[in-house]
């Protein structure tokens, strides 16, 4: 992974001490609310219903071991012991006070780490998806230009006072794990027939209360050609994106309001003056950054290892584990682990004690090379696992809690920490979360389901992804009190779409049971191995409408 | 009171302020060198300043550019950053070399990012002491990126 130089460590270093300063004039009275906002936002600080939140950058989703138990610590010292992984790869720690804020981002920049545009209207982390570097389907690894991106977006003053959030994600595999239609900007990186590194530019997507996905703006783009592109395309952005109307502010409107040609017209005649210019990548500072990323030392390993092969002949629990938690890894021998932050009722998706922290540190110690890494699907990732150690992992992840066998299964859900803490939400995500996956515990039924995501959001600006996820839930506030609407169809990925709404929404109550009725009709009409989402494309919303909402229909 | 501070010989001065800034003409217009919405400057040849809009579209300034004394790019909050592009195309595109001025909601923790793109010029908002704004001014010691006082990012310095 990359590790920070002189500059990266005097800039986070200056950082603390800026900030510091600013929480001091906050304190003092110096600086009103209103003016400390966006500077602590800048810093990933928000004022929830409760306390402060601090968000955390995880770029890329990449974290070592020391880092990861820098995160424990501060969740013990700081906070009430554990920490809440987002969609956004990034940590978020509910319970701060803001007098000890810059005592932790100093813990976390002697680690190399920082809360910096973690939120505000700025550019935001930089995503990748959590298996690059590993995933045997990689076509490149995208985390070197994910953290030229990094450094290039931190700190640059003309783009720090955008009409609002920006979000980046780099996708370099053949199936998209990164959700790149879903970002203000998408990249898809690939090699052209002549072996060059090519971008794939889509631009204008985005969840929230206008879902729309990203449009190809651009094809073929040399790679020596990210910055000035991107610079481009938030320029045409910062000037022209739209400041009246806080939900019309994102970058997706403006494309909308102009048309992808015209839009991209505009980007073009900006980079014209752009392109060739210093901001132009070199090769030499290509291959200084992706001298961090280079392969891990791995064994000489066997694809098929006997330990392996028989312990899963003699564990089925194992087994099944192994069926639903391992990703296809590019090197013979090993495979990338995730480990499922969602083990029923008992624990918020997404949330990890201080104690489940340390413990994932020292198996990356152990099992790999010290890398973790956080999906977007809020679970984590050890990505170099020896297959011959799989079992013994297993066993450490089952007394942690770590190791339900439901990745990309319906309880494996993503939702947002909705109105339990967030101020913006309008209703609740994580009781929801549980009442359904204490609806479904069968692990022979859920796995009978197959391939289904559910994604719940407390509130439209959609941080549970809601709109893509196979079931989608949205929290909505009718008089006063909380509903939920249902949405069908969402998909991530290569083949992204958003989900459509089915009908009037329900109170939290008959949720569980909706979503029954919903699992049901997808069983009375599967065929053969056919998945959820596919069910859904090919008979459409009705069938659901009618069983969801018979009983309206039944006379009394 | 005067909050105006300007970068001399690239050291920050709080400097004493002949110009008037009017923003709306309404009634008779003050005494003295005057900066002016572009509508107004535009009806009255001669020595005035120009005052830029978040809307203005400064690429159609070019020529009308050469001969204006001093421009001011108002921030009608420090939360709208379209001043930032405005001052980057100024200085890259359009090629003004003359006082670069932010007017406007201009704030301690913002000077640095505007020193960055181009302004030379902090007329700081009134309510705040342009003596402890000065300290906003230098910023971080590391920038990535590129701006308008230094066109190569850090890979091309190292």
């Amino acid at each position: 992974m990359y590790h920070y130089d002189d500059y990266d460590r005097a800039l986070v270093q200056e950082r603390v001490a800026q900030f510091r300063d600013q929480v001091a004039r906050r304190i003092s009275g110096e600086l009103t609310e209103e003016e400390f906002l966006p500077l602590r936002l800048q810093n990933g600080l928000y004022l929830q219903k409760h306390a402060y939140m601090l968000r955390v950058a995880i770029p890329y989703g990449t974290l070592s071991s020391n880092q990861l138990r820098c995160l424990a610590r501060i969740a013990r010292e700081h906070d009430r012991g554990y920490g809440h992984f987002t969609t956004r790869q990034n940590i978020q720690f509910n319970w701060i006070e803001l007098a000890e804020v810059p005592d932790i981002l100093q813990q976390l920049a002697e680690v190399e780490m920082h809360a910096i545009q973690t939120s505000g209207n700025c550019v935001r982390n930089i995503t990748t998806e959590a298996f690059a570097g590993v995933a045997a389907d990689e076509l490149l690894d995208p985390r070197p230009l994910a953290e030229i991106l990094r450094q290039w977006s931190t700190i640059n003053p003309e783009f720090l006072f955008l009409p609002r959030k920006f979000k980046i994600a780099l996708c370099a595999a053949e199936e998209d794990r990164a959700a790149i239609q879903m970002h203000d900007i998408g990249l898809y990186l690939y090699r052209d027939d002549a072996g060059e590194m090519r971008l794939r530019v889509l631009v204008g997507g985005g969840l929230g209360r206008t879902p729309i996905l990203g449009q190809q703006i651009r094809d073929g783009l040399h790679w020596r050609h990210l910055l000035s592109y991107v610079e481009a395309i938030l320029r045409v952005y910062n000037r022209h994106g739209r400041r009246d109307n806080k939900y019309k502010a994102r970058i997706k409107i403006l494309v909308k309001a102009l048309g992808i040609e015209a839009f991209a017209r505009e980007v073009e005649a900006e980079w014209q003056h752009l392109k060739d210019g210093p901001a132009e990548l070199t090769e030499a500072e290509y291959q200084r950054v992706a001298a961090s990323f280079d392969a891990p030392a791995y064994a000489r390993l066997d694809d098929a290892d006997l330990d392996f092969g028989s312990a899963l002949a003699r564990d089925p629990e194992f087994a099944r584990w192994c069926a639903r938690n391992l990703q296809p890894h590019k090197v013979p021998g090993y495979a990338a682990v995730v480990l499922s932050t969602k083990p029923g009722p008992d624990m918020p998706p997404g949330d990890v004690t201080a104690a489940q922290m340390e413990a994932v540190a020292d198996w990356a110690e152990r099992f790999g090379f010290g890398e973790i890494r956080i999906a977007h699907e809020q679970n984590l990732v050890l990505p170099d696992v020896p297959k011959a150690d799989l079992h013994g992992l297993w066993r450490l992840a089952c007394e942690q809690g770590l190791a339900t066998a439901n990745i990309g299964l319906l309880t494996d859900i993503i939702a947002c920490p909705g109105g339990d803490y967030c101020a913006l939400a309008n209703a609740k995500s994580i009781p929801i979360a549980q009442a359904i996956q204490a609806r479904f515990q069968d692990p022979q039924a859920l796995q009978d389901l197959g391939e289904l995501s559910l994604n719940i959001s407390g509130c439209m600006n959609a941080c549970g992804h809601h709109h893509i996820g196979n079931i989608g839930i949205l929290g909505v506030d009718k008089g006063g009190s909380e509903w939920y609407q249902i949405t069908l169809g969402g998909a991530q990925g290569m083949h992204s779409e958003l989900g459509k709404v089915i009908g009037p929404s329900f109170s939290a109550d008959e949720v569980p049971d909706v979503i029954e009725k919903v699992v049901d009709t997808y069983r009375d009409y599967r065929e053969a191995e056919e998945r959820f989402v596919d069910t859904v494309r090919r008979i459409g919303l009705e069938p659901f409408k009618e069983r969801v909402y018979a009983r309206a229909e039944v006379p009394a | 009171m005067n909050n105006l501070i300007k970068l001399l010989d690239g050291q920050a001065r709080l400097v004493d302020d002949p110009w008037s800034l009017v923003r709306e003409a309404q009634g008779a217009l003050p005494e003295g060198p005057l900066i002016l919405p572009l509508a107004l400057w535009r009806e009255r040849d001669g020595a005035d300043g120009l005052l830029l809009q978040p809307d203005d579209e400064v690429e159609a300034l070019g020529p009308l550019l050469s001969g204006v004394p001093l421009i001011a790019v108002e921030f009608p909050s420090f939360r709208d950053g379209r001043g930032y592009s405005q001052a980057y195309l100024l200085r890259t595109r359009l090629g003004w070399r003359g006082e670069l001025r932010a007017v406007g909601d201009v704030l301690r923790d913002q000077l640095s990012h505007m020193r960055q793109c181009g302004f030379d010029a902090f007329a700081v908002r009134e309510d705040k002491s342009a003596e402890d704004a000065l300290k906003g001014l230098a910023g971080l010691s590391v920038l990535y990126g590129r701006s308008v006082i230094e066109p190569r990012p850090l890979f091309r310095r190292r």
